[in-house]
């Protein structure tokens, strides 16, 4: 599977592991190769999988990225999850992992992520994309590009505009 | 005012690209209308009953002649010759092809002007006190401040996305013209006792379903703060507020629900990290863009009393227009002149392109070229010189912009209602029209004096009926009827309340014989000078309600049944509007 990474296509090879109906986090089996497996998982099964090297965690757009606070060095990559495009919460999930818990790892984001969201998901934290696969990801990348400047801080910006360059006040003709 | 630098311009321009650019992909079914929605909504555009409507962001209400000679233009090519200025500043056109949508935002941003998240679950424009540095009462020029947070919130990556709107009022003068308590978030920018510039926080007011009064989240925010502060504010609501259901989304249910002080607390442990960083203003900024807002080039003057006084004797609207149309200055020798979008006949806060081009002609012959746009839908030309009021009523009376009944009880707000409006459950502009025309009567009205009459035409409250006098809602009940239900005790300011409903709903022909006999109680119960809103407050709500519903409203059935909101020829002949 193609997903985008430090703004290129890459190869990924990943999977997001999601609980059907009759799962349980306790009961479910996660395979061995590069699982990126649900937080409450996680969670459920901690001793065994945190023998793992290569293991990625996701988060809902409900759940608390807090509740990796102890762990994050232990994942390969952290995924947030957007159910719908229009449900925000992930933007905080993310700034929250980068600036509050000090996060360096990929941030991936999964779910419902389309090119016209890319522009400000890469702004509060996420480095990785997963873009809905009926949808052109050649065409995903242009998302990046919507602005060449902003005006606030945010995790990839950390000082505001108005600290970077000298803008202009009130000219004589006004 | 200020003026767009080469980022400001770039910014914008940028946001017309990339909206083109989300046109064509709609238009070639490579967006979903679903996944297109909340792009176009970003940008200010409805689907409403008629087609496209476009919301223009008009920042703290503040124009200049240009901006406004540039509404005029829009209204000529790309609609049907007139605009609607709405209760947040802002305006509305609203009968636009989605084709056009992408060249008429270029046009905009040739004038520095743009309709950014005008609409959908983000920060919306922020609004102001529209007498801002001319106010009498003005503690602290809130305008540099409204600007700085314009900037701070326009495209912030991670509130674009929220629970529901986000709405930011901000106010410097002793009284609050800005509603700050209706808001998501009411800043009053004052002075501490040290003389220090902060702001006074509330949060979690709103109107709607739900009217709520905000709570005060902080007694003083030092100015450098308020972009941080702000920030921690949206970011609690981002990740808590309620997605499960669109009328409990808001942050005011967020608020409630957990406690003002439980939600301080958590706002103010993720502000922590963020205090004294690098979102915090400088002092630099702050004076960058204040000088933009420095007082313009005022002659010396001394008030302008005898001939005014003399021309007045003899002339009883002039008179008229004087006491209510013309608002003190703080500079001697100068006035606030309203120009009202309320004659009797038109939708409130409807101008025609000509009415924005005279308007614009006045700002450059009479206050340095600028406007201000108001929440009661009318027009501001903040710096007149008191000398040349005279010539401005004359030239304001001949293009119906000189109706004296600011404040009045045909000054009234009103929201777009059924007739262009998917929320709306009833046609809020033809009842403010049966209103007019009821106490059209300018004697009767000054008699009556100050009182806010407030029309929505469903419970959403965009035409602030809560915070009316008299608050007008209309409700749909059973087989398409309208029914309205009537509020009273509403007030907004320093002394903001919710207004409490008097009764059983209304039919349409029964709502101005409702509010006569309103009239009739406050005219027998006053004493000396007190204002509609005070006898409610002294006397109560029941005398009120006992009178109005003490006889039966003899209407006529045939003419309550005329009003089917469904009725498509209804929507074809916009016979309430000015230009038919």
């Amino acid at each position: 599977m193609k997903i985008i990474k430090n703004k290129t296509i890459v190869e990924d090879d990943w999977h997001v592991l999601r609980l059907d109906e009759q799962d349980t986090a306790e009961n479910i089996t996660v395979a061995t190769g590069k699982i990126i497996a649900p937080l409450r998982v996680w969670q459920a099964q901690r001793d065994s999988l945190q023998q793992r090297s290569d293991l990625g965690v996701w988060l809902g757009s409900a759940e608390r990225p807090e509740e990796l606070k102890d762990d994050l060095q232990k994942f390969a990559v952290i995924a947030v999850d957007f159910p719908r495009f229009a449900d925000g919460r992930g933007y905080s999930i993310a700034y929250n992992l980068r600036v509050h818990l000090g996060y360096t790892g990929e941030l991936r984001a999964i779910g419902d992520v389309l090119r016209d969201q890319l522009f400000y998901m890469q702004r509060v934290g996420f480095d990785a994309f997963a873009p809905r696969p009926d949808r052109d990801i050649e065409d995903a990348l242009k998302g990046f590009a919507d602005f060449s400047d902003v005006y606030q801080i945010s995790y990839n910006q950390k000082l505001p505009l108005f600290r970077r360059v000298q803008r202009k006040g009130r000219t004589a003709t006004g | 005012m200020y003026r767009y630098d080469e980022y400001d311009q770039q910014i914008v321009d940028e946001r017309v690209a990339q909206y083109r650019d989300q046109v064509q992909r709609r238009l070639a079914n490579e967006l979903t209308e679903n996944e297109f929605l909340p792009l176009r909504l970003q940008n200010g555009l409805y689907m409403q009953v008629h087609g496209y409507m476009l919301r223009i962001a008009v920042p703290y209400g503040l124009i200049s002649a240009k901006q406004m000679r540039m509404f005029a233009h829009i209204a000529r090519k790309y609609d049907r010759g007139y605009g609607h200025f709405t209760t947040r500043q802002n305006i509305q056109f609203n009968w636009l092809q989605l084709e056009d949508t992408p060249d008429l935002l270029a046009d905009l941003a040739s004038v520095e002007m743009h309709a950014i998240q005008t609409s959908g679950n983000c920060i919306r424009n922020i609004t102001s006190d529209e007498y801002a540095g001319v106010a009498q009462d003005e503690v602290v020029d809130p305008r540099p401040y409204a600007e700085i947070l314009r900037q701070w919130s326009t495209f912030h990556p991670e509130f674009a996305f929220l629970p529901r709107k986000f709405k930011i009022a901000i106010s410097g003068g002793k009284e609050d013209r800005a509603a700050i308590t209706a808001h998501d978030i009411g800043l009053s920018v004052t002075k501490n006792t040290q003389g220090e510039i902060g702001f006074r926080v509330l949060v979690g007011g709103g109107l709607g379903r739900t009217p709520i009064i905000g709570s005060e989240i902080c007694e003083f925010v030092p100015w450098q703060h308020i972009l941080t502060y702000s920030e921690s504010i949206l970011r609690i609501y981002n990740q808590y507020g309620r997605r499960d259901n669109k009328y409990k989304a808001r942050i005011k249910i967020l608020v409630k629900a957990l406690g003002i002080d439980d939600f301080r607390r958590q706002v103010e442990e993720d502000w922590l990290a963020a205090k004294d960083g690098p979102g915090t203003i400088t002092e630099e900024e702050l004076n960058r863009v204040a000088s933009f807002f420095t007082d313009p080039d005022y002659a010396t003057l001394n008030d302008h009393n005898s001939a005014l006084n003399e021309f007045k004797a003899d002339n009883r609207s002039f008179s008229n227009w004087l006491q209510r149309n013309v608002k003190p200055h703080r500079v001697p020798g100068y006035a606030i002149v309203v120009l009202s979008l309320k004659k009797t006949g038109i939708a409130p806060g409807d101008a025609t392109a000509e009415q924005m081009d005279q308007a614009a002609d006045f700002a450059e012959r009479y206050s340095f070229g600028e406007l201000r746009i108001t929440h009661k839908q009318n027009l501001v030309l903040a710096d007149v010189k008191q000398a040349d009021l005279i010539h401005l009523w004359k030239e304001a009376s001949a293009s119906g912009l000189a109706t004296p009944n600011i404040g009045l009880l045909t000054d009234m707000i009103s929201c777009p209602g059924a007739e262009f409006c998917t929320l709306a459950n009833a046609r809020s502009i033809p009842l403010a029209e049966s209103i007019a025309e009821r106490f059209d009567n300018l004697d009767f009205q000054h008699d009556i004096g100050e009182i806010e009459l407030n029309i929505s035409g469903c419970m959403n409250a965009c035409g602030q009926n809560h915070i009316g006098n008299i608050g007008i809602t209309g409700v749909e009940k059973k087989n398409h009827d309208e029914w309205y239900q009537v509020s009273i005790g509403g007030a907004k300011g320093n002394n903001s309340a919710i207004g409490k409903i008097i009764g059983p709903s209304f039919t349409f022909n029964q709502v101005p014989e409702a509010i006569d006999r309103l009239l009739q109680v406050y005219v027998r119960e006053r004493i000396e000078a007190e204002r509609f809103i005070d006898t409610v407050r002294r006397i109560g709500h029941a005398p009120f309600k006992e009178y109005v519903y003490a006889t039966d409203f003899k209407v006529e059935q045939e003419a309550v049944a005329d009003k089917h909101v469904v009725t498509p020829a209804k929507y074809i002949v916009p016979f309430y509007s000015p230009r038919f």
